[in-house]
């Protein structure tokens, strides 16, 4: 397969692309996660990641900020850029890395700390001139209005940030991201805690912030990569095995597999 | 429509399988509370019989006198100090470095030979027994390092001995941290060191302290360990200055005063064992209950 079947044909020369991959292979230890993995996604827009269980997904969204490493017996081959920019170059430092790249995990994961320490946690582990208190209110302010939590939450910035709704959670979980000013969003499963109501307001959260942030989501939740992505990867067994725009993968698969798979023949 | 009588007569009732599995499970709960009642009994008996066989004896002047007459009168001072000392230094010893050593093998060692050596350290040496510790003692802090039968090196001996156990309640104290917690921060670019102080540690710390507090008892208790380094059966130091003793010198400890005035003291009053038996316990519950209070404090402040 060559790089241009797997690329939608929406994405022509001179498309901005957040995330490419050049033959990317992990093994954890002797077992191989992902294989010969080449992907553009494009700049701005939603990318969901679909695919079985134990495909995948989780392994590729952590190789974009290279987490996975913090295992001793991962192995990683071939090339990621963010932005153009080699993450395995020499002169690439994780933590700048990660900070660039945002993470929202399947269950909400707020620290133990109050909402007000969750937000600015990031600020104030980068803080290197000390940031004066009215910019981290400021922060604070700016990045919880644009979760959607300000008007719930401004008069209980000192509550723990445990006993907030789980949907609340998860927005402050996204709000975290926002004061390190990230160009890439990662949500592994963002919504599989949530109800329904839960679901549809981190979609909309999702599409307020589409255009200045890529956001690359995996779901296990069909209707979901329909509802709210612009593009759409499918993988099996480690393999990319299609890659197009929602509409065009939904209607007209290329693959059989992947047919297959949003018909829900195996998931 | 009206259902018969008849239809619902059985409905929802006993049967005789079901019967006999409630018989089984009382049987079951009487048994599993009778033997955690058990664990209870020993201790206030023991309890109980000691202080009732120590009250005579039992006074603020007991604990503030040295021992006279061939220690067969005047109080246990000098021995009661001795075991605050050893366990304080000791504790001062193996505290820090045994909570540095494990965050260190919990957060940043990766699975290498080297770790595995260093955890399989960690067991065996908590495994090993204390008159071993002794003998280690005695040969490398009293005459290798040349510090003599003293205090310090009576306490590096206990140190030697607590810091394993240390080590081990510290890595399980820290590894009931949530991953998640870790994720999180490693996701917004915290380093390690940050991680571990920001939220590590402050959601760890009072199950470290536990473990460090626990050491308390097993150090006051144990004489094996001190007494080739730095316990002597006798010694006289002003009374009523907490620092009598120096770091260099010998010092009487109450576990050992105990086995002392047991076995080689005669005609020593009935009463005296016990009151020694009593500090000691007391001193040790003291510390116990502190130590409870303070976690409870600590809990209260953490949620999750
Ligand atoms: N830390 C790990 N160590 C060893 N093997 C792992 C590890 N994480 C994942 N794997 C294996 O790698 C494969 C891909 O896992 P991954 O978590 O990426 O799948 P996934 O597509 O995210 O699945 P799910 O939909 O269930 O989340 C699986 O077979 C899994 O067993
Ligand atoms: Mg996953």
């Amino acid at each position: 397969m060559t790089t241009d079947t797997l690329t939608p044909s929406s994405a022509a020369a001179g498309v901005d692309y957040g995330i490419t991959t050049r033959d990317l292979n992990l093994w954890y230890a002797k077992f191989q996660a992902l294989k010969g993995i080449t992907v553009n996604i494009q700049k701005g827009i939603i990318t969901s990641l679909i695919g079985p269980s134990g495909c995948g997904k989780t392994t590729l969204l952590r190789c974009f900020n290279r987490v996975n490493e913090r295992y001793g017996y991962v192995t990683t081959k071939g090339e990621i850029k963010l932005l153009g920019k080699n993450i395995y170059d020499e002169d690439v430092s994780l933590i700048e890395l990660r900070k660039s790249v945002g993470m929202v995990f399947q269950r909400p994961n707020p620290l133990p700390l109050s909402v007000y320490e969750n937000v600015v946690f990031g600020l104030r582990i980068h803080d290197d001139k000390g940031l004066k208190k009215s910019d981290r209110d400021d922060a604070v302010e700016k990045a919880l209005t644009e979760v959607g939590l300000w008007n719930d939450l401004k008069d209980r910035l000192d509550e723990k940030a445990i006993t907030l709704q789980l949907e609340q959670q998860q927005k402050l979980c996204i709000a975290r991201l926002l004061p390190l000013k990230p160009e890439i969003i990662l949500m592994d499963e963002p919504c599989s805690a949530l109800d329904v109501s839960g679901t549809r307001a981190i979609e909309e959260l999702m599409f307020a912030l589409k255009g200045r942030y890529t956001i690359v989501i995996v779901t296990h939740n069909m209707a979901q990569a329909r509802r709210s992505s612009d593009e759409c990867i499918f993988m099996l067994m480690g393999e990319l095995v299609e890659h197009s725009r929602t509409t065009d993968l939904f209607i007209t698969p290329k693959n059989r597999k992947t047919a297959e798979y949003i018909e829900g023949r195996y998931g | 429509m009206s259902v018969p009588a008849s239809s619902t007569a059985g409905l929802f009732t006993e049967t005789p399988f079901i019967r006999k599995k409630r018989r089984t499970e009382r049987l079951a709960q009487c048994l599993f509370g009778a033997m955690a009642l058990a664990m209870v009994i020993p201790l206030l008996l023991i309890l109980g019989y000691l202080v009732f066989k120590a009250a005579p004896l039992l006074s603020w002047d007991f604990l503030t006198t040295n021992p006279t007459n061939g220690m067969r009168k005047g109080g246990i001072w000098s021995a009661l100090l001795g075991t605050v000392y050893l366990v304080v230094i000791s504790l001062c010893i193996s505290a820090p470095i045994g909570v540095l050593a494990a965050v260190y093998l919990n957060e940043y060692a990766k699975d290498n030979w080297f770790t595995r050596i260093v955890n399989l350290s960690v067991v065996n040496l908590a495994g090993v027994p204390s008159i071993v510790h002794a003998l280690f003692g005695l040969g490398a802090f009293v005459l290798f390092a040349r510090l003599d039968r003293s205090i310090l090196a009576a306490s590096l001996t206990l140190a030697i001995m607590t810091m394993p156990v240390i080590i081990a309640s510290t890595k399980e104290a820290l590894a009931s941290v949530p991953v998640s917690f870790r994720e999180a921060c490693w996701n917004v670019g915290a380093t390690r060191w940050q991680t571990i102080k920001a939220i590590v540690l402050p959601n760890s710390i009072s199950g470290i302290l536990t473990g460090v507090i626990l050491q308390v008892s097993r150090t006051a208790g144990e004489t094996a360990p001190i007494m080739f380094t730095g316990a002597v059966f006798y010694r006289n130091i002003p009374e009523g200055n907490v620092f009598a003793y120096g770091i260099k010198d010998q010092c009487m400890a109450l576990s050992m005063h105990l086995y002392t005035v047991t076995t080689q003291v005669t005609n020593a009053p009935e009463a005296l064992p016990y009151a020694i038996a009593v500090t000691l316990l007391g001193t040790v519950l003291l510390v116990n209950a502190t130590a409870i209070v303070f976690r409870v404090w600590l809990r209260n402040r953490k949620k999750w």
